[in-house]
């Protein structure tokens, strides 16, 4: 099972039903691709997340309609900084896909989902205590895992691992 | 945007109540909450009105050390992190590292992975059961499930020296082969179990105050149940019909048969039909595993990733260093992501594991089924009695290591 190198070129990849959903209901929503190890990643941006959320949960050809998961990655120093990450899980098409939104470093923020999956609220205060990103219409935007009074957001990758002493 | 400041905490107390109804505080030194949870609850009388809970009591920031760590060093951590399901948890990271190296592992390490996953499985919903019961107040069920548990907890130690923080799955297969009579042993297991399973199922399937105690409790429909991203029994007991295990095989489930149990009354007691049916399915694919099990190796034939045997380290000089530089140096992992989810006892347990081409992971999350759980029990015990809070907590089978990472 050797690794095959990814691919990265829209034009191999526009076969593939989320890339061609998002291409057809949405122009522009759709940055970039890239199709590594069985797994497809889709970048986005802010404006658009929603909007192609919400359509990869209703196209029939997608039908994306469980939200597996929500995180972060910290790509510090680079700006911009953070990568909010969507794993979609479609329970007809057996199939995942994962939505990638770059968000800055200088003022982390950006749609919050819950209006779309109740469930989400819990991970997105996860990524809000850990690593700052606030969530915009969040309706309970609080610490969840760190002491309330705590400083600073333990996953970023400029806090140190031992942390402040 | 509003600033940062209006995000910090409120205190949580002053938000819930009004003049018709209390707050009151359970836990975080619960027995019954199965850990250090603790819940605000509201309370009009003796009815829920919202239920508030509060969690990171046991938050040991895991995902931040295992940026510090070497690939191999993470899977001792991954233990900690669900402590009744161990392997489960092991099996998810080194699937995940082997999908981002390429990696393919020899048959009998695979099948020695399956037929301990689903012995984990066992293991945690004895523990489930035993606890869940015990919080109703049927005490008995409690001792006989930790007897078989014991006897499961043995068979880890067996393996791998240690009862619970097993650690036992490596990059690449497994640490060690399995020790002289264990399989006998676990053979013996399999033979008396499903007896053992309807000793448990005598005690509460049809005992009226159970019955009373789970049906019609904490209920929870399927739109809520996939709105709210919950998984495992607790969706499949509300009609989520979907299992990891069967759905999108991995680590070789599609070579194992087994059925889906489902519910859809969506309470209490249909959780609990879930898990009593998922232990007949476990300890049968524990026996074909068994049946199945070939001789072989059980590591990849990878000398750069996997550790050399003992014997040729000590006397071949190649392997010698490539031990040297294993364990100094960790090994090296091609730049990528990959998400890989796995069914643990609990839903959907997903490691994402982000490389930039060192020897470090440089992003490992956890995707807890208990985490995402946990946030249905508002839902559930919405209009319930205070008493049933208990019966909630105890079917949605949280285990608060896995809640807190």
């Amino acid at each position: 099972m050797a690794l095959q190198p990814a691919v990265t070129d829209l034009e191999l990849l526009k076969d593939r039903p989320a890339v061609a959903c998002l291409l057809a209901g949405l122009p522009g929503a759709l940055q970039s691709a890239k199709f590594d190890r069985d797994e497809l990643t889709l970048w986005t941006d802010q404006i658009h997340l929603i909007g192609a959320l919400k359509l990869l949960r209703s196209s029939a050809t997608t039908r994306f309609t469980v939200l597996a998961d929500v995180t972060a990655v910290d790509w510090f120093p680079s700006e911009p900084r953070f990568e909010v990450v969507y794993s979609l899980l479609s329970h007809e098409r057996r199939e995942r896909i994962r939505i990638k939104v770059k968000v800055s470093g200088a003022d982390p923020y950006i749609e919050s989902v819950t209006a779309l999956w109740a469930g989400a609220s819990p991970f997105e205060r996860e990524i809000f205590d850990l690593f700052g990103i606030r969530f915009q219409g969040h309706p309970d935007l609080r610490r969840i895992l760190m002491p309330d009074d705590w400083e600073g957001h333990p996953l970023r990758k400029d806090y140190p691992v031992e942390g402040y002493r | 945007m509003p600033s940062i400041d209006q995000f910090r905490s409120v205190p949580v107390v002053e938000t819930l109540g009004d003049d018709r109804t209390m707050v009151l505080n359970m836990g975080p030194q619960h027995p019954s909450t199965h850990g250090v949870l603790r819940l605000l609850l509201e309370i009009d009388g003796e009815t829920i009105v919202r239920v508030r809970p509060d969690i990171g009591f046991l938050h040991t920031g895991i995902e931040k050390t295992c940026e510090a760590k070497f690939y191999q060093q993470v899977i001792p951590m991954t233990d900690r992190i669900d402590y009744l399901c161990p392997m489960t948890n092991n099996f998810a990271y080194v699937l995940a590292v082997e999908k981002l190296l390429g990696l393919e592992i020899p048959p009998r390490a695979m099948w020695i992975r399956l037929m301990l996953n689903e012995l984990t499985r066992i293991n945690s919903h004895l523990v489930w059961l035993g606890t869940h019961a015990l919080d109703i107040g049927a005490m008995t069920v409690f001792l006989y499930c930790f007897r078989e548990r014991e006897e499961i907890l043995k068979m880890f130690e067996m393996v791998a020296g240690q009862r619970m923080m097993t650690s036992y799955f490596r990059v690449g297969g497994v640490s060690m082969d399995l020790p002289l009579g264990f399989l006998d042993y676990l053979k013996n297991f399999a033979r008396y179990f499903p007896d053992r399973i309807d000793q448990y199922s005598d005690l509460l399937t049809n005992n009226p105050i159970w019955m009373g105690r789970t049906k019609g409790v904490a209920h929870i429909t399927q739109e809520d149940a996939l709105e709210l991203m919950l998984s495992g029994p607790t969706a499949r007991g509300s009609g989520v019909d979907w299992d990891l295990r069967r759905d999108m095989p991995y680590g070789g489930y599609e070579k194992l048969e087994f059925k889906v149990p489902l519910a859809t009354e969506g309470d209490v007691y249909a959780r609990y039909q879930v898990r009593m049916a998922e232990l007949r399915e476990s300890i049968g694919m524990v026996k074909q595993a068994i049946a199945n099990l070939p001789d072989g190796p059980v590591k990849a034939d990878a000398p750069k990733i996997v550790l050399p045997d003992r014997e040729k380290m000590k006397t071949q000089m190649e392997s010698l260093i490539h031990h040297f530089k294993i364990v100094t140096e960790g090994f090296t992992v091609p730049e990528g992501e990959v998400y890989q989810g796995v069914e643990s006892p609990r839903g959907e347990m997903g490691y994402y594991v982000v490389s930039d081409g060192t020897a470090k992971p440089y992003r490992v999350h956890m995707r807890s089924p208990c985490f995402a759980n946990l946030n249905a029990l508002g839902v559930m015990c919405e209009h319930n009695l205070l008493a049933d809070v208990v019966a909630a907590i105890g079917s949605i089978d949280i285990v608060l290591g896995c809640v807190d990472r």
